[in-house]
């Protein structure tokens, strides 16, 4: 049998998949940017969860916080493989370059200042990752249709322990409160759009926060209301993270996760 | 703390059609999150399609001090074992 002649492969692209390659320095820097923006939330987020691993309040909780945690860290290898190397952008990028808001970098706290910071990223998380399925951007679009699922399980086990903290005892209500007002201030800006943001939003790819800001603040009372509990007084907002103005938080997170392979440089797992 | 949580035995269901079987236990404070608890813990490998949770304080359990007079008598009445029919070729699936 006479063999097929060879596919001429265009120029930049790699041999596998020639119209799914991806061609170095096509990608809008605004793109890139949302990619980071959104791997980087993801990842910040699942190490600090993985940070109450062997450490959770009961075993079953701490199961619980693991998965959560894995579930993320498996979106922002997603995210971040897209963007470009994964381990590259994870491991060897300093504080300055991450992209991540302010609000999932804030520290653990007790288990009810880690449950406030879940359910108010995860419910901007699953409300805009039901949006993303509609992006111009496959990649993006594929990625919103699997993530949303893991996400909405995220949102309703943080509302349901929101619920069952500030409806529970005095103290578990006292820190449920205390973790709500502690991250609070980092809520406004999810919903910020500055000029790189405006600029996928105009192409379709990302998803316009401020469409679903009054849904998230209904959403997010309606959990408070259930739970017994006051809304905190608004705070000035504190923002900057996606500009890779970070709270010195961020940096100690880094260090911890960036040791291994920043001093053995040829270690593999 | 978790000893102040009720037990709650935990079933899962494989695949569509077959029965839940018992597969653990978890410590939870109420119905929804034993069911959360469960799930975490012993479906995170694809292991269920269902799931069910019910309190282990409401399982009432036969008393093995009576395992004589409840399981022996069995053992010597074969006949009750559905081995002495010959079954046709075209009758599949038993």
């Amino acid at each position: 049998m006479a063999s097929l002649p060879p596919i001429d492969v265009p120029k930049g692209a790699t041999g596998a998949g020639v119209f799914d390659a991806r061609v170095a320095g096509e990608r809008d820097p605004a793109h890139f940017d949302y990619l980071l923006r959104l791997g980087d939330d993801a990842l910040v987020l699942g190490q600090r969860l993985s940070e109450w691993c062997g450490h959770g309040p009961v075993l079953e909780v701490d199961i619980s916080l693991a998965n959560l945690a894995l579930d993320l860290v498996g979106q922002a290898t997603l995210l971040l493989n897209e963007a470009g190397d994964g381990d590259q952008l994870a491991f060897h990028r300093d504080v300055l370059d991450f992209r991540n808001c302010l609000l999932v970098e804030q520290p653990n706290g007790d288990f009810a200042q880690t449950i406030a910071r879940h359910l108010l990223y995860t419910t901007w998380q699953h409300m805009l990752l039901q949006r993303l399925t509609q992006s111009s951007d496959r990649f993006l679009s594929e990625f919103a249709h699997k993530a949303v699922k893991e996400v909405a399980y995220h949102r309703e086990l943080a509302a349901d322990w929101t619920v069952r903290l500030g409806d529970g005892t005095e103290e578990s209500a006292r820190r449920m409160a205390e973790g709500l007002d502690w991250c609070w201030r980092f809520v406004p800006e999810l919903f910020e759009v500055d000029e790189t943001l405006q600029a996928v939003i105009d192409a379709g790819i990302a998803v316009d926060p401020r469409e679903f800001e009054e849904e998230y603040r209904a959403a997010i009372a309606a959990v408070l209301a259930e739970a017994q509990l006051e809304a905190p007084a608004d705070q000035r907002p504190i923002l900057g993270g996606r500009r890779g103005h970070h709270s010195e938080h961020l940096g100690h997170l880094l260090a911890v996760m960036q040791f291994l392979p920043r001093t053995y440089p040829d270690a593999t797992w | 703390m978790s000893g102040d949580w009720p037990l709650w035995e935990v079933f899962v269901r494989s695949k569509g059609g077959l029965a839940h079987r018992h597969v653990g236990s978890v410590h939870a404070p109420d119905a929804q999150l034993a069911l959360a608890h469960a799930r975490d813990t012993y479906t995170r490998r694809l292991e269920g399609v269902s799931l069910w949770v019910v309190p282990s304080a409401e399982i009432v359990a036969s008393d093995p001090d009576q395992a004589a007079e409840l399981f022996e008598p069995a053992e010597s009445k074969i006949y009750r074992h559905p081995t002495f029919y010959d079954i046709p070729d075209e009758v599949k699936h038993i």
